[in-house]
């Protein structure tokens, strides 16, 4: 048969979102956002929530989200998502209101905002996007840089006695009483990608439950920042990120 | 026997070239054009073996840029 044929008799089973719009992504080839973007679009379509959505996007590289995902957006100053989305959640109770961060700006700049704005239990949902590094400045050396990491600032690899440990901010978060659902995910492979989506649609339908802050830390590959090819970027973060930041849920105080 | 079919229709010119399709498929359909590139200079992805896609969607599915289309269907 051909793929001609197979268009006509069978069925449509994957395509782009609708709401992810035509204007080409500025990503680098592989990035992790792209996948996480496609997922954020497809579950505001199928919540039916895409003219009651707001997100927050502060400086990192999705910053140009707003430019990609035809929803409401707000641009935050670095850092300071959750605190805007605070002011756009307790304003416009009945919108999907969530931030969208990496993790230079939600684990380094943006710490007092994250930790207070989910101690307070705001009813927002925090996508984070965790890459080990600064992807948008040139690959310097984030919070979550693993031990050992070599970046444009740790070019001997990240020592702890001079630069600390990795900081695994969202089990600081899950300690919170204020959050009622952290979760770790990755979107390396297809059943990953699907598991993503589940907990990035359980996190929305908590925000707008108001249950308390929810928080998805997507642990992410940044190919060029660690100077990989994409495939060689996701087997490295299997091997080196998961231990480090091991997959699954932190905190679920949610009955289903 | 009934058989599962599928297609896949590729954005070349949205396609980035990042390879992470051709990893993902479990029959080895696709591949990146060895000499041919897009506006944009990327190697985009191609079929290269049609005949052996099952329409899985895993292409789609770990593709960041949106640029696969998967048809699926069972050939009796």
């Amino acid at each position: 048969m051909t793929p001609e044929e197979i268009k006509q008799k069978g069925t449509k089973v994957y395509t782009k979102p609708e709401l992810l719009n035509d204007t080409p992504m500025h990503y680098c080839p592989g990035c992790s956002h792209g996948v996480v973007h496609k997922l954020v679009a497809e579950v505001i379509k199928e919540m039916g929530m895409e003219d009651n959505a707001i997100g927050v996007a502060p400086v990192g590289c999705a910053v140009f989200a707003y430019s990609y995902i035809d929803i409401d957006w707000i641009e935050a100053a670095h850092g300071r998502a959750p605190a805007v989305a605070t002011g756009a959640k307790r304003l416009n109770t009945d919108a999907l209101v969530f931030t969208y961060q990496g993790d230079g700006d939600l684990a380094a700049i943006g710490t007092a905002e994250t930790i207070h704005a989910a101690n307070r239990g705001e009813n927002i949902a925090i996508i984070f996007i965790n890459n080990a590094i600064y992807g948008m400045t040139g690959g310097q050396m984030a919070p979550t840089t693993l031990e050992g990491q070599k970046t444009a600032t740790t070019p001997y690899g990240r020592r702890v006695d001079l630069n600390g440990y990795p900081l695994k901010i969202s089990n600081l978060l899950a300690q919170l009483d204020g959050t009622c659902y952290v979760t770790r995910q990755a979107v390396h492979n297809p059943a990953a990608v699907r598991k993503a989506k589940a907990a990035i649609r359980q996190a929305f339908e908590n925000s707008l439950k108001g249950l308390g802050t929810s928080v998805v830390e997507v642990v992410s590959t940044c190919n060029s920042g660690w100077k990989m090819t994409p495939a060689k970027a996701n087997e490295w973060m299997v091997d080196n990120m998961f231990p480090a930041y091991p997959l699954g849920d932190l905190k679920n105080t949610v009955e289903k | 026997m009934a058989k599962v079919i599928g297609t896949v229709e590729i954005n070349e010119e949205r396609c980035k070239g990042c390879d992470l399709c051709v990893v993902a498929c479990p029959t080895e359909v696709l591949s990146l054009q060895p000499k041919e590139v897009n506006n944009r200079g990327y190697h985009f992805a191609y079929a290269l073996n049609p005949d052996s896609c099952i329409g899985c969607a895993s292409c789609a599915l770990v593709c960041p840029d949106g640029c696969i289309e998967v048809w699926r269907m069972v050939e009796k």
